[in-house]
C-alpha cells in the first residue's frame, strides 16, 4: 500500500532571498542597482551643488560664441572669429589626419620589421629585436617630445639655405626644404580649377578632389570588371588572358587626362624673406607627433605580425606546395588569409591605441581636438565639465566606430565550426 | 697468387671537417650569407651599426661632466678634443639627476623614499619569487601602510589606525560568518573597515598621537616629483588595478544582467577614451563630484583615475584568460560541489591568470609608461622636469643627454618587467612539450 503525502508546501521566507539560488541573483542585482543609482545620484547632486556655488550651471551655449584664437594648421577654412564648435571640428579633423597618417606609416614599418624579425639572417633579426624592445619599453610621450626636440634643435634654419655659402640645400631639385620650422613640400595646384562645392555647415569640398576621387573609383571598378572577365575565361577555357596592362590603363589614362584638363601643376616652396613661402608646410608638431606615434606603434604591430605568421602551421605551406602552388601563390592564397585572421583584430586595436595616443598632441602644441576643445576652449571659457564631457564623447564615438568595424571583420572571417 | 687483400690494422684518427662546414665559418655562412639577398642585408646592417657606433661612441666619451651650462660644455669639449668636436654634455645630468629622481623632495629626507622603495622591493620579492621564505609575506602585508607614511610623513598612528581597519574587517568576517552565513560575512567585512576609516580612524589617530606623539616630518604632495612620482603612481595603480580588474572581469562574465551591464559599460567607457581625458577629470572635475568644500590631494586624484584606467584594461585581459578556459573546468568545479567563489579561487582563477600573464604584464608596463602623462596636467614627473630644464637658459638646446637619461630609466624598469613575465611563463608552463 502506498501512502500519498502532499508535496511540501512552498512558503516564502525572507531568508530565501539570500539562501535560495532562485531568488539570490535577483536580490544581488537589486542591491547592486540601488547602490549604483545612489552613487550616481550622490555624484550628480554634488556636481549640481558645486556648480551652483560657482554660479555656472551646465550650458553648451559657449560653443556658438566666437573662439578668438588661431589654429595654425587646418584642413577646412577657419578664422579666429569662427565659433568654438568650428574650432573643435577643425581639431577633430586634425586628430583624424594624424591618426590616418600614423596608422599608414605604422603598418608599413610594423609589417616590415615583423617580417625581418623572423629573418634567418642573425644580424637583421637581432637589430629588429633591439628596435622592438627599445621602442616598446619607453613611453610614447617621451618619443613625441624627443622627436619634437630633435626636429627643432638639429635641422637647419631657413637662414642656412640663403646666400652663397649656404650650409643647407633643398632636396630633389629644389622641391623639398627640410628646416627646423617644418618641412616644405610642393603642393598640387589646378590652373583651371572647378572651384569648391559648398556643403551645409560652412564646409567646402574642392570639386577637383571630388572629380579625381570619382574617376579613381570608376577606374578601380572597371579594373575589377576586367579581372572578373579574366576569371570567367579562365574557368571556361583554362587559360587566363594577360590583363595587367588593361587594368593599369583604365586607372592611369583617365586620371592623366583629367589632371591635364584641370591644368595640374606643382607649386614649389621658395625662400622669401626669413622663411619659405608656397608649397605645403608640414609643421614640426605634426611631423613629431606623426613620426613618434608611427615608430612607437610599429614596434607593437611588428610583434603582432610576427605572432600571426608564427601561428600558421608549417604543414599549411607544405600542403599547398604538394598541391603544386608556387611560393607567391602559397603566400597569397594559403598563408596570408589565415595569418590575417590572427593579425587583423589586434592590429585594429593598435590603430585604436594610436588614435587615442594622438591626444598627446597637446604636449607639442599640435592643434588636435584635445588642443582646441580640451585645451584653449576649455581655458578661455572655463567650462571644464562641458568641454571634457564633449571630448570624451568624441573619442568614445571614434572608438566605438573602430570597434564596430573590428566586430564586423571578426564576424566575417570567423571559422565556422561544428 | 696476388697477396692478401689490404686490411687496415688500426683506426685512422678522425680528420677535422673542412673549414667551411664547421665552426665560425659555417655559422657565418648559414646565418649571415646564406643567399645573395641575405648577404646584402648583412652588409647594410653592418654599415648601419658601424655608422651609429662611429657617431655615438666618440660622442659619449668626448664629453663634459663639470660644466655649468651648455655653452661652457661646448667650450670645454672644444678645448680638450679640438674645435668642431661634438660631445655629450653629461654635466646636465650631474647637475639635475637628483631633481629628475626625487623632484623637490627635501634632500635631507631622501632616505625616506629610498627606504620606501627598498621596502617595496622586499615586499614584492616573496610574491614574485615563491622560492623565498614565506615568512617575508608578513612584511608584504605591512608595506602598503608603511610606504605612504614614509613618503608623506606625519603621525605614525595614522597608518596604524588605517591598518586597524583591515584587521577589524577580518575580525568581522570571522565573527559574522558563523552567525549569519558567508554573504553577510562578506558584507560585514566590507562595511566595517569603511565605517572605521570614515568615522573612527581620524579621532583614534588624534587620541593616540596626543597620548604618545610619534611622528616624522610631513612632506607636501607639491614636493613630489621626478622618477619617484612615476614609481609611486605606477606601483599603486598596478597593485590596485589587478584585484579591481579581476572583479570587473568576473562581473562581465556574470549571468546577472545588471551587474554585467554595469561592468561592460564601465570597461568600454574607460577603454574608449584616452587616459589624458581621465587625467583632465582628475585635475579639473573630480572636486566637482565630491561634496562642496572637499578638496583632496592631486596625486591621490591622479592615482585614482590611473587605477580605474588600468583596471578596465586588466579586466579585458583577464576576460580573455577566462574565455580561453575550457567549459569543462567550470562544470568539473560545480560537480565537486564548490560554490561560485570557491570555484573561482581554487579552479578558475589560477588557470585563467596563468593564461593571461603576458597580457597582465604588458598592461603593467603600459600603466607605468602612461604615468608620464601626468606631466601634461602639470605634475613634475621626469618629463615635466625635462621641459623645465630645456627652458632654463643655461641648458637651452640640450636634447639627447636629457631624454636619453630619462628613456634609460624607463627602459630598465619596463624591460625588467617583460623579462620577469617570460620567466613566469616558463616556470608555470605545465603542458607537455
Amino acid at each position: 500500500m502506498t501512502m500519498m503525502t502532499a508535496p511540501p508546501k512552498q512558503t516564502f521566507r525572507v531568508g530565501m532571498l539570500i539562501h535560495d539560488t532562485r531568488y539570490r541573483s535577483l536580490t544581488i542585482q537589486i542591491v547592486v542597482l540601488s547602490a549604483a543609482m545612489l552613487m550616481a545620484a550622490w555624484l550628480i547632486n554634488n556636481t549640481i551643488q558645486n556648480l551652483a556655488v560657482l554660479g555656472k550651471p551646465i550650458s553648451f551655449g559657449f560653443l556658438s560664441s566666437a573662439a578668438q584664437y588661431d589654429i595654425n594648421q587646418m584642413l577646412v577654412s577657419y578664422t579666429n572669429q569662427d565659433t568654438h564648435l568650428r574650432a573643435a571640428f577643425v581639431g577633430l579633423l586634425n586628430t583624424l589626419l594624424v591618426a590616418v597618417l600614423g596608422c599608414a606609416l605604422a603598418t608599413v614599418l610594423g609589417v616590415l620589421i615583423g617580417v625581418l624579425r623572423l629573418s634567418k639572417n642573425w644580424l637583421v633579426a637581432r637589430l629588429m629585436t633591439a628596435y622592438v624592445e627599445i621602442f616598446r619599453n619607453v613611453p610614447v610621450l617621451l618619443w613625441i617630445v624627443f622627436a619634437m626636440a630633435i626636429l627643432i634643435e638639429t635641422l637647419p634654419t631657413p637662414r642656412d639655405f640663403r646666400g652663397e655659402e649656404a650650409t643647407a640645400s633643398m632636396l630633389l631639385g629644389d622641391s623639398i626644404a627640410i628646416t627646423n620650422r617644418g618641412v616644405y613640400i610642393p603642393e598640387p595646384l589646378f590652373s583651371r580649377s572647378l572651384g569648391d562645392l559648398p556643403l551645409p555647415g560652412a564646409v567646402a569640398i574642392s570639386l577637383d578632389l571630388v572629380a579625381i576621387l570619382a574617376l579613381l573609383a570608376g577606374g578601380l571598378a572597371a579594373s575589377a570588371a576586367i579581372r572578373r572577365r579574366a576569371e570567367r575565361i579562365q574557368n571556361a577555357t583554362g587559360k587566363r588572358p594577360a590583363t595587367w596592362h588593361l587594368r593599369l590603363g583604365v586607372i592611369v589614362l583617365p586620371q592623366a587626362a583629367l589632371l591635364a584638363a584641370l591644368g595640374f601643376h606643382l607649386g614649389y616652396p621658395e625662400l622669401r624673406g626669413f622663411n619659405f613661402q608656397g608649397g605645403i608646410h608640414l609643421r614640426n608638431s605634426l611631423l613629431a607627433l606623426w613620426l613618434a606615434l608611427s615608430f612607437y606603434t610599429a614596434a607593437f604591430i611588428a610583434e603582432i605580425v610576427r605572432a600571426g605568421i608564427l601561428a600558421i602551421d608549417r604543414g599549411q605551406t607544405e600542403a599547398a606546395a604538394a598541391l603544386g602552388l608556387r611560393p607567391g601563390r602559397i603566400m597569397r592564397l594559403v598563408i596570408l588569409p589565415q595569418a590575417l585572421r590572427v593579425i587583423i583584430p589586434p592590429l585594429i586595436s593598435q590603430y585604436l591605441n594610436l588614435t587615442k595616443n594622438s591626444s598627446l598632441a597637446i604636449a607639442v602644441g599640435y592643434m588636435d581636438i584635445t588642443g582646441t576643445l580640451g585645451g584653449i576652449t576649455l581655458n578661455q571659457t572655463g567650462r571644464e565639465l562641458e568641454c571634457v564631457l564633449l571630448l570624451m564623447l568624441v573619442y568614445l564615438a571614434i572608438s566605438l566606430i573602430i570597434s564596430a568595424v573590428m566586430n564586423w571583420y571578426n564576424a566575417r572571417v570567423r571559422l565556422v565550426e561544428r | 697468387m696476388p697477396g692478401q687483400p689490404f686490411v687496415r690494422s688500426h683506426m685512422l684518427p678522425e680528420r677535422a671537417p673542412p673549414a667551411t662546414a664547421a665552426g665560425p665559418l659555417l655559422w657565418l655562412r648559414e646565418n649571415l650569407f646564406s643567399s645573395w639577398f641575405n648577404a646584402i642585408l648583412t652588409l647594410l646592417s653592418l654599415g648601419f651599426v658601424w655608422y651609429v657606433l662611429a657617431h655615438a661612441l666618440p660622442w659619449i666619451v668626448q664629453s663634459s661632466w663639470t660644466a655649468n651650462s651648455l655653452t661652457e660644455c661646448r667650450q670645454q669639449i672644444a678645448a680638450s678634443h679640438g674645435p668642431g668636436t661634438s660631445g655629450a654634455c653629461w654635466a646636465v645630468i650631474r647637475e639635475r639627476y637628483l631633481q629628475l629622481i626625487f623632484g623637490f623632495y627635501p634632500s635631507r629626507l631622501y632616505w625616506r623614499p629610498i627606504l620606501a622603495f627598498g621596502l617595496t622591493l622586499a615586499a614584492l620579492a616573496p610574491i614574485l619569487f615563491p622560492a623565498l621564505p614565506r615568512r617575508l609575506l608578513w612584511l608584504s602585508s605591512t608595506v602598503p601602510f608603511l610606504v605612504p607614511w614614509l613618503l608623506w610623513g606625519g603621525s605614525l598612528w595614522l597608518p596604524v589606525s588605517i591598518a586597524l581597519g583591515a584587521v577589524l574587517g577580518y575580525a568581522a568576517l570571522r565573527l559574522v560568518t558563523p552567525l549569519a552565513g558567508s554573504l553577510a560575512g562578506v558584507i560585514a567585512a566590507g562595511l566595517v573597515p569603511v565605517l572605521w576609516w570614515l568615522f573612527g580612524a581620524g579621532p583614534a589617530t588624534g587620541l593616540l598621537q596626543s597620548a604618545l606623539p610619534l611622528a616624522i616630518d610631513s612632506v607636501q604632495s607639491r614636493a613630489f616629483g621626478g622618477f619617484m612620482l612615476s614609481i609611486t603612481i605606477g606601483i599603486v595603480a598596478i597593485t590596485c588595478s589587478l584585484p579591481i580588474g579581476i572583479l570587473l572581469a568576473l562581473g562581465r562574465q556574470s549571468d546577472l544582467f545588471i551587474v554585467k551591464t554595469l561592468c561592460v559599460g564601465f570597461i568600454e567607457f574607460i577603454r574608449g577614451v584616452p587616459l589624458i581625458t581621465l587625467l583632465f577629470v582628475a585635475s579639473l572635475l573630480l572636486n566637482y563630484f565630491l561634496p562642496p568644500g572637499t578638496s583632496f590631494d592631486i596625486i591621490l586624484r591622479v592615482i585614482i583615475m590611473v587605477t580605474l584606467f588600468a583596471a578596465a584594461y586588466m579586466a579585458e585581459v583577464i576576460r580573455g584568460g577566462l574565455a580561453a578556459l575550457p567549459r569543462g573546468q567550470y562544470e568539473a568545479a560545480a560537480a565537486l560541489g564548490l560554490d561560485y567563489w570557491k570555484a573561482q579561487r581554487l579552479i578558475i582563477m589560477p588557470q585563467a591568470l596563468k593564461i593571461s600573464i603576458p597580457g597582465i604584464v604588458s598592461t603593467f608596463i603600459g600603466v607605468f609608461k602612461d604615468t608620464t602623462l601626468v606631466s601634461i596636467i602639470g605634475l613634475l614627473d621626469p618629463l615635466g622636469f625635462s621641459n623645465a630644464i630645456r627652458a632654463d637658459t643655461a641648458w637651452n638646446g640640450i636634447v639627447w643627454e636629457l631624454y636619453g637619461f630619462i628613456a634609460a630609466l624607463f627602459f630598465v624598469f619596463c624591460f625588467a618587467m617583460s623579462r620577469y613575465s617570460m620567466y613566469l611563463e616558463r616556470k608555470l608552463a605545465t603542458e607537455h612539450r
